[in-house]
């Protein structure tokens, strides 16, 4: 197949590239600029926007002996990520940025240039398996795993994506390009988001957003009990940075329940006041096999890196909704719930859909 | 492989890599009082001399340097810094909306870290200047000018200026007049003489020679201030030891390329202009950008309307056909070029372009594989063009 990688200038995206050689294909590489101005993210940043994550991945691209090119990213990643991240957190909710770009960005922007101009499909760094079944699934290794990023992909896009890393863990890998002769072998991994270089986002919101004073108002007793410099800085189940004036009546530890942007109100209140067991969500996909008529059992995972809690999980027109078998904390509206089936060759993405509630 | 892209650089050629490998295996610094070091001197003095006879200069005037970039940085600055010593008041910088980087963001740096002042001249439709806006310029700001720079002839689409008139203005107006004939020499007659500029920079792996060695020619009454210091080599502008194999095959292509550009011409513009015909006949609606006449021999320049010209190179690239975009690249993104957007280009038309350029190896395979890859490829990059989303 004539393949396009997607070349970060990190390990896992060059050794997928490699590989992809090595299985026969005919592979182009391509490092996407997301920074309108590149010097903007470039100092101290970790993530993959950088001059020299740029020259990192070309020259990765010549130790692997294909074409390297880059793609001009930077209006529709700003547009599609960066300013929805901002307009997600303005409206009170908790977006996830890389999945978001996934969806977008890799397998949208990306992936459709590529197929206009005569590629199959597009390799890419992610840690996740993707077999012949079609089905997307963990990664081998758990800690790296990133099918939660990936499973708002829809079955046109998996069919066009080649995910060379999932059987193979982070050491493996880097292993690896160590011996490929890559320079990235021992490249720290990235953590941050990659638009806010500092690492801190509620500054980046903050900036954008500017400073909205409001009341921190407790559940409980419906009192004011302290104040914020802007709603949108604050995440459900966040207990950290709250500064409130007075102590609650009962003496126990405040969490964020809610944000109300209508009335810039952060809502606090105890920890069992944040458990939920059920989920409400949007604009479902379903990868797993044929969209499920009837409730499906199957497991559910909440947020990024979070765990798994058994659920029954319905899809009703354009929503999803999630019974979950035992109380969760710290559910917050713009993440995604990803559906998984236990399966000992690897959990199975069933579907996913966005957070509303 | 077909290679359409020897304004970008073009094979050496080979009497000159003979002088270089037999030069390089022979020791001495031509600075050196020693037998081996006079044998070196006289190598540099007979390629100073081999330079100056056919590019119509004095060898006095052959000013050894690194290549292009640090001749056109020494020229720009070099007698800016000189000219404002001399009369504080000349601060002025007139250059082309046109130039090369090496030019460009040499001026660039003068305005911001050394209070330059910049006239700008304009170009027309097909990137030609016109003698009577420096005319123009020169009667509001002659004594303030330091400067006056503009290329002999533009690497992106090929217009050659008309730089006898230019420099004439000039000199009415006592103003030195440097020009980047990078692309020019070996190509079209350039006589530094003849021309009446002060300055010319020239470079050796455009026309045949090896990359990292070039020359300003600097008229002997015209000072610059130099850029690098140290044992004065170069008639005190130019600091370093001399390159003795790099300057020999570079006097060794330029008489070749020069002796030879009659009938270099004539057959590289033919193969040019069968391109073009055929270029235009496979994809009816491009646009030939530049000047059709007053044309580098080997340089074809088009828009690609509705397609991305990055696009189209990597699809070409991807069937062994090398090209270029032409414009300048910040970080590896390809920027819409300010030559085609002074030309009166918008940014689409800027961002469709490429330039194909062919030189002495070139033959008639390559433009066979040009155009036979073309077609498909301008179709696919249609289509991927036609996904962006509108702004």
């Amino acid at each position: 197949m004539r393949v396009l990688a997607a070349m970060s200038g990190g390990v896992d995206s060059a050794v997928a590239a490699a590989r992809a050689v090595a299985a026969g294909h005919d592979v182009t590489g391509v490092h996407l600029a997301l920074a309108r101005n590149p010097q903007t993210y470039r100092t101290g940043a970790r993530g993959c926007c950088t001059l020299e994550d740029s020259r990192d991945a070309r020259r990765a691209a010549d130790v692997i002996g294909i074409p390297f090119y880059v793609w001009d990213m930077a209006d529709r990643f700003h547009e599609d990520v960066v300013d929805d991240f901002v307009a997600e957190y303005a409206a009170g909710r908790t977006p996830n940025p890389c999945l978001r770009c996934n969806e977008k960005i890799k397998f949208a922007a990306v992936l459709d240039r590529a197929v206009a101009l005569g590629f199959d499909a597009v390799v890419t760094g992610h840690h996740a398996r993707l077999g012949p079944d079609g089905l997307l699934r963990r990664s081998v290794d758990i800690a790296k795993d990133q099918s939660y990023v990936l499973a708002v992909l829809t079955r046109e896009q998996l069919d066009r994506s080649i995910f060379p890393l999932g059987d193979s863990t982070k050491a493996q890998v880097r292993a690896e390009a160590a011996e490929r002769g890559l320079a990235v072998a021992d490249k720290p991994d990235s953590h941050d988001i990659c638009f806010i270089a500092d690492g801190d986002t509620r500054g980046f919101l903050a900036g954008r957003l500017g400073e909205a004073p409001g009341d921190v108002v407790d559940a409980s007793t419906g009192a004011v009990v302290g104040s914020h410099s802007g709603a949108y800085a604050y995440t459900v189940g966040q207990r950290r940075g709250l500064h409130l004036d007075r102590p609650a009546p009962d003496g126990r530890p405040r969490y964020v329940l809610s944000i109300t942007p209508k009335t810039n109100t952060v809502t606090v209140g105890p920890a069992e006041a944040l458990e939920v067991s059920e989920v409400r969500a949007v604009r479902p996909v379903w990868t797993g096999g044929a969209r499920p008529d009837a409730p499906v059992e199957c497991e559910v995972q909440l947020r990024a890196h979070g765990s798994v809690v058994p659920a029954t999980v319905a899809l009703v027109g354009d929503t999803m909704h999630a019974e979950l078998r035992r109380p969760v904390r710290g559910v917050a509206a713009g993440q995604a719930v990803v559906a998984y089936r236990a399966d000992p060759a690897g959990d199975v993405v069933l579907g996913s859909a966005t957070i509303t509630g | 492989m077909a290679y359409l892209d020897h304004a970008a650089t073009t094979p050496m050629l080979d009497e000159a890599l003979e002088a270089y490998l037999a030069t390089a295996r022979e020791v001495g610094n031509a600075s050196s009082l020693h037998a081996a070091g006079r044998r070196a001197r006289r190598r540099v003095e007979e390629s100073r001399e081999r330079i100056a006879a056919v590019l119509g200069a004095r060898p006095s005037e052959v000013i050894f340097t690194g290549g292009g970039t640090e001749s056109d940085n020494l020229a720009v600055k070099g007698i800016f810094w000189a000219r404002r010593g001399a009369g504080p008041d000349r601060r002025r910088v007139v250059s082309s909306a046109v130039e090369h980087h090496a030019v460009l963001d040499a001026v660039d740096w003068l305005a911001q870290h050394e209070g330059a002042e910049v006239g700008w001249l304009p170009v027309d439709a097909a990137g030609r200047l016109d003698p009577e806006d420096l005319r123009a310029e020169l009667s509001a700001h002659a004594d303030r000018v330091a400067v006056v720079t503009a290329m002999w002839a533009n690497n992106e689409v090929g217009t050659v200026q008309p730089v006898a008139e230019l420099a004439a203005v000039a000199a009415e107006h006592g103003v030195p007049f440097h020009t980047d004939a990078i692309q020019a020499v070996g190509q079209v007659p350039v006589d530094f003489a003849a021309s009446g500029v002060a300055a010319l920079t020239v470079t050796g792996h455009k026309l045949g020679g090896p990359t990292g060695v070039g020359a300003l020619l600097l008229a002997r009454d015209v000072a610059a201030t130099p850029l690098l210091h140290g044992g004065g080599q170069e008639r005190d502008v130019r600091s370093g030891t001399l390159d003795t194999a790099g300057i020999v095959a570079f006097a060794v292509a330029v008489e070749s390329a020069v002796k030879g550009q009659q009938e270099y011409a004539a057959r590289v513009a033919a193969l040019r202009d069968d391109l073009i015909e055929r270029v235009r006949r496979a994809v009816p609606e491009v646009i030939y950008n530049g000047d059709p006449t007053d044309r580098l021999p080997g340089n074809a320049h088009f828009s690609f309307p509705g397609s991305e010209g990055d696009a189209l190179l990597l699809l070409l690239d991807a069937q062994g056909i090398a090209c270029s975009t032409g414009s300048a690249c910040s970080a590896g993104v390809a920027q819409p070029s300010h030559v085609l957007l002074a030309m009166g280009a918008d940014d689409d038309r800027a961002r469709s372009s490429l330039r194909f350029t062919l030189g002495h190896t070139s033959t008639q395979a390559d433009i066979d594989a040009l155009v036979a890859a073309l077609p498909a490829a301008v179709d696919r990059a249609r289509r991927a063009a036609a996904l962006r989303t509108p702004r």
